[in-house]
Protein backbone atom coordinates (compact mmCIF):
# COMPACT_ATOMS: atom_id res chain seq x y z
CA UNK A 1 0.00 0.00 0.00
CA UNK A 2 1.26 3.45 -0.95
CA UNK A 3 0.15 6.40 1.15
CA UNK A 4 1.08 9.93 0.13
CA UNK A 5 0.86 12.79 2.60
CA UNK A 6 0.21 16.15 0.96
CA UNK A 7 0.98 19.23 3.02
CA UNK A 8 -0.96 21.81 1.06
CA UNK A 9 0.59 25.18 1.91
CA UNK A 10 3.76 27.19 1.48
CA UNK A 11 3.03 29.32 4.53
CA UNK A 12 3.80 28.58 8.18
CA UNK A 13 4.71 25.32 9.89
CA UNK A 14 1.60 24.00 11.63
CA UNK A 15 0.21 21.92 8.79
CA UNK A 16 3.65 20.45 8.16
CA UNK A 17 4.02 19.67 11.87
CA UNK A 18 0.64 17.93 11.90
CA UNK A 19 1.63 15.98 8.77
CA UNK A 20 4.93 14.91 10.36
CA UNK A 21 2.98 13.48 13.30
CA UNK A 22 0.59 11.78 10.88
CA UNK A 23 3.35 10.19 8.82
CA UNK A 24 5.08 9.05 12.00
CA UNK A 25 1.85 7.45 13.17
CA UNK A 26 1.90 5.42 9.97
CA UNK A 27 5.53 4.29 10.21
CA UNK A 28 5.20 3.45 13.93
CA UNK A 29 2.11 1.31 13.53
CA UNK A 30 2.18 0.15 9.92
CA UNK A 31 5.82 -0.30 8.90
CA UNK A 32 4.76 -2.27 5.80
CA UNK A 33 3.06 0.80 4.32
CA UNK A 34 5.13 2.74 1.79
CA UNK A 35 4.91 6.47 2.58
CA UNK A 36 5.86 9.69 0.81
CA UNK A 37 5.36 13.17 2.21
CA UNK A 38 4.91 15.97 -0.31
CA UNK A 39 5.21 19.37 1.37
CA UNK A 40 4.30 22.00 -1.20
CA UNK A 41 6.69 24.40 0.55
CA UNK A 42 9.52 22.22 -0.78
CA UNK A 43 8.43 22.31 -4.41
CA UNK A 44 8.17 24.82 -7.18
CA UNK A 45 4.81 24.00 -8.72
CA UNK A 46 3.47 25.76 -11.79
CA UNK A 47 -0.15 26.76 -12.23
CA UNK A 48 -2.34 24.37 -14.15
CA UNK A 49 -2.45 25.26 -17.86
CA UNK A 50 -4.80 22.48 -18.84
CA UNK A 51 -2.33 19.89 -20.08
CA UNK A 52 -2.43 16.22 -19.12
CA UNK A 53 -0.53 15.65 -15.88
CA UNK A 54 1.90 13.32 -17.66
CA UNK A 55 3.13 16.30 -19.66
CA UNK A 56 4.33 18.38 -16.72
CA UNK A 57 8.01 18.27 -15.94
CA UNK A 58 10.15 18.97 -12.89
CA UNK A 59 8.46 19.41 -9.49
CA UNK A 60 4.98 19.71 -11.01
CA UNK A 61 5.39 16.41 -12.84
CA UNK A 62 6.86 14.71 -9.77
CA UNK A 63 4.11 15.82 -7.40
CA UNK A 64 1.23 14.99 -9.75
CA UNK A 65 2.62 11.58 -10.72
CA UNK A 66 3.35 10.67 -7.10
CA UNK A 67 -0.24 11.52 -6.14
CA UNK A 68 -1.66 9.55 -9.08
CA UNK A 69 0.31 6.47 -8.05
CA UNK A 70 -0.95 6.52 -4.45
CA UNK A 71 -3.51 4.11 -3.01
CA UNK A 72 -4.41 6.61 -0.32
CA UNK A 73 -3.73 10.31 0.17
CA UNK A 74 -3.78 12.22 3.44
CA UNK A 75 -4.26 15.89 2.76
CA UNK A 76 -3.04 18.42 5.30
CA UNK A 77 -4.46 21.89 4.83
CA UNK A 78 -4.50 25.16 6.71
CA UNK A 79 -7.45 27.53 6.41
CA UNK A 80 -6.71 30.80 4.60
CA UNK A 81 -9.34 33.50 4.13
CA UNK A 82 -11.99 31.01 5.17
CA UNK A 83 -10.98 28.49 2.49
CA UNK A 84 -8.31 26.04 1.38
CA UNK A 85 -5.04 27.62 0.19
CA UNK A 86 -4.59 28.33 -3.50
CA UNK A 87 -1.53 26.06 -3.56
CA UNK A 88 -3.74 23.10 -2.67
CA UNK A 89 -6.49 24.00 -5.10
CA UNK A 90 -3.85 24.23 -7.83
CA UNK A 91 -2.87 20.61 -7.17
CA UNK A 92 -6.48 19.56 -7.77
CA UNK A 93 -6.55 21.64 -10.96
CA UNK A 94 -3.38 19.95 -12.20
CA UNK A 95 -4.90 16.47 -11.86
CA UNK A 96 -7.44 14.80 -14.17
CA UNK A 97 -11.16 14.96 -13.42
CA UNK A 98 -11.40 11.47 -11.94
CA UNK A 99 -7.95 11.51 -10.35
CA UNK A 100 -9.06 10.04 -7.01
CA UNK A 101 -11.03 7.12 -8.41
CA UNK A 102 -10.12 4.00 -6.40
CA UNK A 103 -8.22 6.09 -3.86
CA UNK A 104 -9.02 6.78 -0.23
CA UNK A 105 -8.50 10.40 0.80
CA UNK A 106 -8.45 11.68 4.36
CA UNK A 107 -8.00 15.15 5.79
CA UNK A 108 -6.04 16.94 8.51
CA UNK A 109 -6.96 20.61 9.00
CA UNK A 110 -5.09 23.28 10.91
CA UNK A 111 -6.80 26.56 11.64
CA UNK A 112 -6.42 29.72 13.68
CA UNK A 113 -9.97 29.58 14.92
CA UNK A 114 -12.63 27.00 15.74
CA UNK A 115 -14.99 29.03 13.58
CA UNK A 116 -13.27 27.40 10.58
CA UNK A 117 -14.34 23.90 11.54
CA UNK A 118 -16.78 23.43 8.64
CA UNK A 119 -14.42 24.73 5.91
CA UNK A 120 -13.15 21.23 5.11
CA UNK A 121 -16.68 19.85 5.22
CA UNK A 122 -18.13 22.44 2.91
CA UNK A 123 -15.25 23.32 0.62
CA UNK A 124 -12.73 20.48 0.52
CA UNK A 125 -14.98 17.42 0.62
CA UNK A 126 -17.09 18.47 -2.40
CA UNK A 127 -13.89 18.75 -4.50
CA UNK A 128 -12.69 15.32 -3.35
CA UNK A 129 -16.11 13.79 -4.02
CA UNK A 130 -16.18 15.34 -7.49
CA UNK A 131 -12.78 13.81 -8.20
CA UNK A 132 -14.22 10.40 -7.15
CA UNK A 133 -12.34 9.95 -3.86
CA UNK A 134 -13.49 7.54 -1.17
CA UNK A 135 -13.42 10.08 1.63
CA UNK A 136 -12.66 9.24 5.24
CA UNK A 137 -15.58 11.17 6.66
CA UNK A 138 -14.11 12.15 10.00
CA UNK A 139 -11.22 14.55 9.75
CA UNK A 140 -8.76 15.85 12.30
CA UNK A 141 -9.23 19.53 13.07
CA UNK A 142 -6.35 21.15 14.93
CA UNK A 143 -6.39 24.65 16.32
CA UNK A 144 -3.49 27.02 16.82
CA UNK A 145 -3.71 26.56 20.59
CA UNK A 146 -2.90 22.85 20.22
CA UNK A 147 0.63 23.66 18.98
CA UNK A 148 3.68 24.84 20.86
CA UNK A 149 6.94 25.41 18.94
CA UNK A 150 6.38 22.80 16.19
CA UNK A 151 4.95 20.30 18.61
CA UNK A 152 1.41 19.18 19.22
CA UNK A 153 0.66 19.54 22.89
CA UNK A 154 -2.87 18.18 23.09
CA UNK A 155 -3.01 14.39 23.57
CA UNK A 156 -6.51 14.32 22.18
CA UNK A 157 -5.18 15.56 18.84
CA UNK A 158 -2.58 12.78 18.83
CA UNK A 159 -5.27 10.20 19.51
CA UNK A 160 -7.38 11.61 16.70
CA UNK A 161 -4.42 11.45 14.30
CA UNK A 162 -3.88 7.82 15.23
CA UNK A 163 -7.52 7.05 14.55
CA UNK A 164 -7.40 8.92 11.21
CA UNK A 165 -4.38 6.85 10.15
CA UNK A 166 -6.10 3.64 11.17
CA UNK A 167 -9.33 4.59 9.37
CA UNK A 168 -7.41 5.53 6.21
CA UNK A 169 -5.58 2.21 6.14
CA UNK A 170 -8.59 0.07 7.04
CA UNK A 171 -10.74 1.76 4.41
CA UNK A 172 -8.01 1.44 1.75
CA UNK A 173 -7.69 -2.28 2.49
CA UNK A 174 -11.45 -2.71 2.50
CA UNK A 175 -12.11 -0.84 -0.73
CA UNK A 176 -9.25 -2.67 -2.44
CA UNK A 177 -10.67 -6.01 -1.35
CA UNK A 178 -14.19 -5.10 -2.45
CA UNK A 179 -12.93 -3.84 -5.80
CA UNK A 180 -10.83 -6.94 -6.43
CA UNK A 181 -13.77 -9.20 -5.63
CA UNK A 182 -16.09 -7.17 -7.81
CA UNK A 183 -13.62 -7.06 -10.71
CA UNK A 184 -13.00 -10.80 -10.52
CA UNK A 185 -16.75 -11.32 -10.96
CA UNK A 186 -16.71 -9.50 -14.29
CA UNK A 187 -14.45 -12.27 -15.59
CA UNK A 188 -12.72 -10.21 -18.27
CA UNK B 1 -30.11 14.63 -49.68
CA UNK B 2 -28.13 14.97 -52.89
CA UNK B 3 -26.11 17.74 -51.30
CA UNK B 4 -24.32 15.08 -49.29
CA UNK B 5 -22.75 14.01 -52.58
CA UNK B 6 -20.50 17.03 -52.24
CA UNK B 7 -18.90 15.04 -49.43
CA UNK B 8 -18.81 11.85 -51.48
CA UNK B 9 -21.69 10.31 -49.55
CA UNK B 10 -24.60 8.45 -51.06
CA UNK B 11 -27.36 7.76 -48.50
CA UNK B 12 -29.06 5.37 -50.93
CA UNK B 13 -26.20 2.97 -50.24
CA UNK B 14 -26.78 3.06 -46.49
CA UNK B 15 -24.63 3.95 -43.51
CA UNK B 16 -20.92 4.02 -44.34
CA UNK B 17 -18.64 1.84 -42.23
CA UNK B 18 -15.05 2.82 -41.55
CA UNK B 19 -12.07 2.17 -39.35
CA UNK B 20 -9.74 4.56 -37.61
CA UNK B 21 -6.46 4.08 -35.85
CA UNK B 22 -4.85 6.64 -33.58
CA UNK B 23 -1.53 5.29 -34.77
CA UNK B 24 -0.55 4.24 -31.26
CA UNK B 25 2.52 2.12 -30.66
CA UNK B 26 1.97 0.46 -27.31
CA UNK B 27 3.16 -2.80 -25.80
CA UNK B 28 0.75 -5.71 -25.68
CA UNK B 29 -0.09 -5.79 -21.93
CA UNK B 30 -0.54 -9.57 -22.00
CA UNK B 31 3.02 -10.23 -23.14
CA UNK B 32 4.69 -6.95 -22.17
CA UNK B 33 6.23 -6.85 -25.63
CA UNK B 34 6.09 -4.09 -28.18
CA UNK B 35 6.63 -4.65 -31.88
CA UNK B 36 9.20 -2.44 -33.63
CA UNK B 37 8.27 0.94 -35.10
CA UNK B 38 8.87 -0.49 -38.57
CA UNK B 39 6.51 -3.40 -37.91
CA UNK B 40 3.83 -1.13 -36.51
CA UNK B 41 3.86 1.22 -39.52
CA UNK B 42 3.55 -1.73 -41.87
CA UNK B 43 0.81 -3.20 -39.71
CA UNK B 44 -1.21 0.00 -40.16
CA UNK B 45 -0.73 -0.06 -43.95
CA UNK B 46 -1.71 -3.73 -43.98
CA UNK B 47 -4.75 -2.93 -41.84
CA UNK B 48 -5.93 -0.41 -44.45
CA UNK B 49 -5.41 -2.96 -47.23
CA UNK B 50 -7.47 -5.56 -45.41
CA UNK B 51 -10.24 -3.04 -44.73
CA UNK B 52 -10.22 -2.15 -48.43
CA UNK B 53 -10.38 -5.79 -49.47
CA UNK B 54 -13.22 -6.45 -47.03
CA UNK B 55 -15.26 -3.73 -48.75
CA UNK B 56 -15.22 -1.15 -45.93
CA UNK B 57 -15.87 2.46 -46.91
CA UNK B 58 -13.29 4.41 -44.96
CA UNK B 59 -9.93 4.21 -43.19
CA UNK B 60 -8.20 6.96 -41.24
CA UNK B 61 -4.99 7.53 -39.31
CA UNK B 62 -4.42 9.95 -36.42
CA UNK B 63 -1.72 12.50 -35.68
CA UNK B 64 -0.33 12.35 -32.14
CA UNK B 65 3.06 13.64 -31.12
CA UNK B 66 3.51 12.12 -27.71
CA UNK B 67 5.25 8.98 -26.57
CA UNK B 68 3.71 5.62 -27.56
CA UNK B 69 2.55 6.88 -30.96
CA UNK B 70 4.00 6.22 -34.39
CA UNK B 71 2.05 8.23 -37.00
CA UNK B 72 3.21 11.74 -36.19
CA UNK B 73 3.78 12.11 -39.95
CA UNK B 74 0.31 10.73 -40.60
CA UNK B 75 0.03 12.20 -44.10
CA UNK B 76 3.15 10.26 -45.13
CA UNK B 77 1.60 7.04 -43.83
CA UNK B 78 -1.63 7.92 -45.64
CA UNK B 79 0.21 8.36 -48.93
CA UNK B 80 1.57 4.81 -48.57
CA UNK B 81 -1.99 3.66 -47.85
CA UNK B 82 -3.21 5.57 -50.89
CA UNK B 83 -0.84 3.56 -53.05
CA UNK B 84 -1.63 0.24 -51.35
CA UNK B 85 -5.44 0.45 -51.57
CA UNK B 86 -7.99 0.70 -54.38
CA UNK B 87 -11.48 1.72 -53.35
CA UNK B 88 -11.52 2.73 -49.69
CA UNK B 89 -11.71 6.40 -48.73
CA UNK B 90 -8.70 7.52 -46.69
CA UNK B 91 -8.40 10.31 -44.19
CA UNK B 92 -6.67 11.73 -41.17
CA UNK B 93 -8.28 11.35 -37.74
CA UNK B 94 -7.37 13.85 -36.97
CA UNK B 95 -4.92 16.32 -38.50
CA UNK B 96 -4.00 18.82 -35.81
CA UNK B 97 -4.60 21.89 -37.89
CA UNK B 98 -3.85 24.28 -34.99
CA UNK B 99 -0.12 23.50 -35.11
CA UNK B 100 0.19 23.04 -38.87
CA UNK B 101 0.20 25.35 -41.87
CA UNK B 102 -3.13 24.89 -43.68
CA UNK B 103 -1.41 25.49 -47.04
CA UNK B 104 1.00 22.60 -46.49
CA UNK B 105 -1.78 20.39 -45.13
CA UNK B 106 -3.86 21.08 -48.22
CA UNK B 107 -0.92 20.43 -50.54
CA UNK B 108 -0.30 17.10 -48.81
CA UNK B 109 -3.89 15.93 -48.86
CA UNK B 110 -4.57 17.12 -52.41
CA UNK B 111 -1.54 15.04 -53.41
CA UNK B 112 -2.83 12.05 -51.44
CA UNK B 113 -6.11 12.59 -53.24
CA UNK B 114 -4.35 12.41 -56.61
CA UNK B 115 -2.33 9.33 -55.63
CA UNK B 116 -5.52 7.63 -54.43
CA UNK B 117 -7.52 8.86 -57.45
CA UNK B 118 -9.99 10.94 -55.50
CA UNK B 119 -10.32 9.10 -52.18
CA UNK B 120 -8.78 11.55 -49.70
CA UNK B 121 -10.53 13.39 -46.86
CA UNK B 122 -9.31 15.51 -43.95
CA UNK B 123 -10.57 15.46 -40.40
CA UNK B 124 -9.21 18.52 -38.65
CA UNK B 125 -8.84 18.56 -34.88
CA UNK B 126 -7.41 20.69 -32.12
CA UNK B 127 -5.50 18.00 -30.17
CA UNK B 128 -6.65 16.44 -26.94
CA UNK B 129 -3.05 16.51 -25.70
CA UNK B 130 -1.08 19.71 -25.80
CA UNK B 131 2.59 18.66 -25.72
CA UNK B 132 2.80 19.31 -29.46
CA UNK B 133 2.40 23.05 -28.92
CA UNK B 134 5.85 23.15 -27.31
CA UNK B 135 7.29 20.68 -29.80
CA UNK B 136 6.12 22.60 -32.85
CA UNK B 137 6.61 26.07 -31.44
CA UNK B 138 3.10 27.32 -30.72
CA UNK B 139 1.71 29.07 -27.68
CA UNK B 140 -0.88 27.04 -25.84
CA UNK B 141 -2.63 30.25 -24.85
CA UNK B 142 -3.79 30.51 -28.48
CA UNK B 143 -5.29 27.00 -28.42
CA UNK B 144 -8.77 28.08 -29.47
CA UNK B 145 -7.82 30.85 -31.88
CA UNK B 146 -5.13 28.82 -33.66
CA UNK B 147 -7.68 26.14 -34.43
CA UNK B 148 -10.45 28.46 -35.57
CA UNK B 149 -8.24 30.63 -37.75
CA UNK B 150 -6.43 27.74 -39.41
CA UNK B 151 -9.56 25.70 -39.89
CA UNK B 152 -11.18 28.67 -41.59
CA UNK B 153 -8.20 29.06 -43.92
CA UNK B 154 -8.19 25.36 -44.74
CA UNK B 155 -11.88 25.54 -45.72
CA UNK B 156 -11.16 28.63 -47.82
CA UNK B 157 -8.35 26.93 -49.73
CA UNK B 158 -10.70 24.05 -50.40
CA UNK B 159 -13.39 26.30 -51.81
CA UNK B 160 -11.20 28.35 -54.17
CA UNK B 161 -7.93 27.78 -55.99
CA UNK B 162 -6.85 31.39 -55.58
CA UNK B 163 -6.86 32.62 -52.01
CA UNK B 164 -6.72 36.08 -50.49
CA UNK B 165 -6.46 35.86 -46.77
CA UNK B 166 -4.86 37.44 -43.75
CA UNK B 167 -4.86 36.39 -40.14
CA UNK B 168 -2.95 36.48 -36.91
CA UNK B 169 -0.95 33.28 -36.98
CA UNK B 170 0.29 33.00 -40.54
CA UNK B 171 1.69 35.30 -43.21
CA UNK B 172 -1.07 36.73 -45.43
CA UNK B 173 -1.91 35.13 -48.77
CA UNK B 174 -2.30 37.46 -51.75
CA UNK B 175 -3.75 35.89 -54.88
CA UNK B 176 -2.07 32.73 -53.73
CA UNK B 177 -2.60 29.62 -55.80
CA UNK B 178 -2.63 26.55 -53.62
CA UNK B 179 -1.69 23.55 -55.75
CA UNK B 180 -2.18 20.79 -56.63
CA UNK B 181 -5.94 20.70 -56.71
CA UNK B 182 -7.65 17.47 -55.71
CA UNK B 183 -9.17 15.23 -58.36
CA UNK B 184 -12.72 16.51 -57.96
CA UNK B 185 -11.66 20.03 -57.07
CA UNK B 186 -12.78 19.53 -53.45
CA UNK B 187 -11.76 17.44 -50.45
CA UNK B 188 -14.33 16.61 -47.77
CA UNK B 189 -13.06 18.40 -44.65
CA UNK B 190 -14.56 17.33 -41.34
CA UNK B 191 -14.28 18.88 -37.93
CA UNK B 192 -13.26 16.58 -35.09
CA UNK B 193 -15.48 16.96 -32.04
CA UNK B 194 -15.19 15.36 -28.60
CA UNK B 195 -18.39 14.15 -27.01
CA UNK B 196 -19.54 17.47 -25.59
CA UNK B 197 -22.15 19.75 -27.17
CA UNK B 198 -19.86 22.80 -26.80
CA UNK B 199 -17.43 21.81 -29.56
CA UNK B 200 -20.26 20.37 -31.68
CA UNK B 201 -22.00 23.73 -31.62
CA UNK B 202 -18.89 25.43 -32.99
CA UNK B 203 -18.72 22.87 -35.81
CA UNK B 204 -22.37 23.54 -36.62
CA UNK B 205 -21.83 27.29 -36.58
CA UNK B 206 -19.21 27.12 -39.33
CA UNK B 207 -21.20 24.58 -41.34
CA UNK B 208 -18.53 21.87 -41.31
CA UNK B 209 -19.27 18.13 -41.31
CA UNK B 210 -18.88 16.67 -37.83
CA UNK B 211 -16.68 13.73 -36.86
CA UNK B 212 -17.73 12.89 -33.31
CA UNK B 213 -15.37 10.67 -31.35
CA UNK B 214 -16.54 9.10 -28.12
CA UNK B 215 -15.40 6.70 -25.41
CA UNK B 216 -18.38 5.11 -23.67
CA UNK B 217 -21.72 5.99 -22.20
CA UNK B 218 -25.33 5.88 -23.30
CA UNK B 219 -25.98 6.69 -26.97
CA UNK B 220 -28.73 9.05 -25.84
CA UNK B 221 -26.17 11.40 -24.28
CA UNK B 222 -24.41 11.73 -27.63
CA UNK B 223 -27.75 12.35 -29.32
CA UNK B 224 -27.79 15.67 -27.48
CA UNK B 225 -24.45 16.51 -29.06
CA UNK B 226 -25.71 15.62 -32.53
CA UNK B 227 -28.87 17.66 -31.95
CA UNK B 228 -26.86 20.62 -30.69
CA UNK B 229 -24.69 20.44 -33.82
CA UNK B 230 -27.66 20.44 -36.20
CA UNK B 231 -29.43 23.16 -34.26
CA UNK B 232 -26.33 25.39 -34.36
CA UNK B 233 -25.96 24.78 -38.10
CA UNK B 234 -29.58 25.72 -38.70
CA UNK B 235 -29.23 28.88 -36.62
CA UNK B 236 -26.21 29.88 -38.68
CA UNK B 237 -28.07 29.50 -41.96
CA UNK B 238 -26.92 26.02 -42.97
CA UNK B 239 -29.21 23.15 -43.82
CA UNK B 240 -28.40 20.29 -41.39
CA UNK B 241 -29.61 17.82 -44.03
CA UNK B 242 -26.61 18.84 -46.12
CA UNK B 243 -24.11 18.33 -43.33
CA UNK B 244 -22.88 14.81 -42.72
CA UNK B 245 -22.24 13.38 -39.25
CA UNK B 246 -19.81 10.56 -38.45
CA UNK B 247 -19.45 8.80 -35.10
CA UNK B 248 -16.30 7.02 -33.99
CA UNK B 249 -15.47 4.81 -31.03
CA UNK B 250 -14.39 1.48 -29.60
CA UNK B 251 -15.38 -1.62 -31.52
CA UNK B 252 -14.72 -5.29 -30.91
CA UNK B 253 -16.56 -8.33 -32.16
CA UNK B 254 -16.09 -11.88 -30.85
CA UNK B 255 -18.25 -14.99 -30.55
CA UNK B 256 -19.82 -13.64 -27.36
CA UNK B 257 -19.96 -10.28 -25.60
CA UNK B 258 -18.04 -11.79 -22.68
CA UNK B 259 -15.24 -12.89 -25.00
CA UNK B 260 -15.20 -9.45 -26.65
CA UNK B 261 -14.80 -7.77 -23.24
CA UNK B 262 -12.04 -10.20 -22.35
CA UNK B 263 -10.15 -9.66 -25.60
CA UNK B 264 -10.36 -5.90 -25.56
CA UNK B 265 -10.31 -4.67 -21.96
CA UNK B 266 -6.63 -5.15 -21.04
CA UNK B 267 -5.54 -3.26 -24.17
CA UNK B 268 -7.84 -0.32 -23.55
CA UNK B 269 -7.13 -0.14 -19.82
CA UNK B 270 -3.34 -0.47 -19.99
CA UNK B 271 -3.11 1.61 -23.15
CA UNK B 272 -5.03 4.48 -21.58
CA UNK B 273 -2.91 4.25 -18.43
CA UNK B 274 0.20 4.74 -20.53
CA UNK B 275 -1.12 7.46 -22.83
CA UNK B 276 -3.53 9.34 -20.53
CA UNK B 277 -2.33 8.45 -17.06
CA UNK B 278 -5.59 6.81 -15.96
CA UNK B 279 -7.12 3.48 -16.91
CA UNK B 280 -10.65 2.66 -18.03
CA UNK B 281 -12.76 1.53 -15.03
CA UNK B 282 -13.90 -2.08 -15.44
CA UNK B 283 -17.37 -1.21 -14.23
CA UNK B 284 -17.79 1.33 -17.06
CA UNK B 285 -16.32 -1.05 -19.62
CA UNK B 286 -18.69 -3.85 -18.55
CA UNK B 287 -21.59 -1.52 -19.35
CA UNK B 288 -20.19 -1.22 -22.88
CA UNK B 289 -22.04 -4.34 -24.03
CA UNK B 290 -25.44 -2.87 -23.10
CA UNK B 291 -27.57 -2.41 -26.23
CA UNK B 292 -27.93 1.30 -25.42
CA UNK B 293 -24.23 1.92 -24.80
CA UNK B 294 -22.40 3.62 -27.63
CA UNK B 295 -19.39 1.27 -27.47
CA UNK B 296 -19.83 -1.37 -30.14
CA UNK B 297 -18.56 -4.37 -28.26
CA UNK B 298 -20.21 -7.79 -28.42
CA UNK B 299 -21.14 -10.60 -30.78
CA UNK B 300 -21.60 -9.66 -34.45
CA UNK B 301 -25.38 -9.82 -34.08
CA UNK B 302 -25.34 -7.65 -30.94
CA UNK B 303 -23.14 -5.12 -32.72
CA UNK B 304 -25.44 -5.01 -35.75
CA UNK B 305 -28.34 -4.24 -33.42
CA UNK B 306 -26.33 -1.57 -31.59
CA UNK B 307 -25.27 0.17 -34.79
CA UNK B 308 -28.82 0.14 -36.13
CA UNK B 309 -30.07 1.54 -32.83
CA UNK B 310 -27.47 4.31 -33.05
CA UNK B 311 -28.36 4.93 -36.68
CA UNK B 312 -32.01 5.35 -35.82
CA UNK B 313 -31.06 7.76 -33.06
CA UNK B 314 -28.40 9.86 -34.82
CA UNK B 315 -29.40 9.48 -38.46
CA UNK B 316 -25.70 9.78 -39.22
CA UNK B 317 -23.89 8.96 -42.45
CA UNK B 318 -20.83 7.10 -41.26
CA UNK B 319 -19.72 4.95 -38.35
CA UNK B 320 -15.99 4.54 -37.71
CA UNK B 321 -14.63 1.72 -35.55
CA UNK B 322 -11.50 1.82 -33.40
CA UNK B 323 -10.18 -1.69 -32.84
CA UNK B 324 -6.41 -1.70 -32.73
CA UNK B 325 -5.58 0.38 -29.64
CA UNK B 326 -3.22 -0.68 -26.86
CA UNK B 327 -1.01 -3.28 -28.54
CA UNK B 328 -3.93 -5.37 -29.78
CA UNK B 329 -2.49 -8.45 -31.52
CA UNK B 330 -2.81 -8.01 -35.27
CA UNK B 331 -4.46 -11.39 -35.69
CA UNK B 332 -7.39 -10.14 -33.57
CA UNK B 333 -7.55 -6.98 -35.67
CA UNK B 334 -7.59 -9.06 -38.88
CA UNK B 335 -10.30 -11.30 -37.47
CA UNK B 336 -12.45 -8.26 -36.69
CA UNK B 337 -12.04 -6.83 -40.19
CA UNK B 338 -13.12 -10.20 -41.55
CA UNK B 339 -16.21 -10.28 -39.30
CA UNK B 340 -17.11 -6.74 -40.32
CA UNK B 341 -16.78 -7.54 -44.01
CA UNK B 342 -18.59 -10.86 -43.97
CA UNK B 343 -21.30 -10.38 -41.33
CA UNK B 344 -21.72 -6.85 -40.02
CA UNK B 345 -21.35 -4.72 -43.12
CA UNK B 346 -23.87 -6.63 -45.30
CA UNK B 347 -26.49 -6.41 -42.54
CA UNK B 348 -25.87 -2.71 -41.85
CA UNK B 349 -26.08 -1.87 -45.55
CA UNK B 350 -29.21 -3.92 -46.01
CA UNK B 351 -31.08 -2.18 -43.18
CA UNK B 352 -29.85 1.37 -43.71
CA UNK B 353 -30.16 1.61 -47.50
CA UNK B 354 -32.52 4.38 -48.45
CA UNK B 355 -34.63 3.87 -51.51
CA UNK B 356 -34.50 6.81 -53.92
CA UNK B 357 -37.37 9.17 -53.28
Amino acid sequence: MKIVGLSGSKVGSKTRTAMDYTMKAITDNYPEVEITLLDLADYDIQFSDGRNYLEYEGDTGYVTKTLMEADAIIIGTPVFQASIPATLKNIFDLLPQNAFRDKVVSIVVTAGSSKHYLIAEQQLKPILAYMKAQIVQTYVFIEEKDFYRKEITDDDVLFRIERLVEDTIVLTETFTEIREKKEAKYDF
Amino acid sequence: MNQLKKYGLDPSKGLEFGIYTLGDHLPNPLTGERISAEERVHEIIEYAKLADQAGLDFFSVGESHQEYFITQAHSVVLSAIAQATKNIKIASSSTIISTSDPVRVYEDFATIDLISKGRAEIIAGRASRVGLFDLLGYDLRNYEELFEEKFELLMKINEAEVVNWSGEFRAPLRNAKVLPRPKNGFIPIWRAVGGTPASAIRAGMVGAPMFMAHLGGPASVFKRTVDAYREAARNSGFDPAELPVATAGFFYAAESSQQALKDMYPHINEGMKKTNGAGFPKQHFAQGVDPHNIMNIGSPQQIIEKILYQYEMFNHQRYIAQIDFGGMPFKNVMKNVEIIGSEILPAIRKYTKKSEA
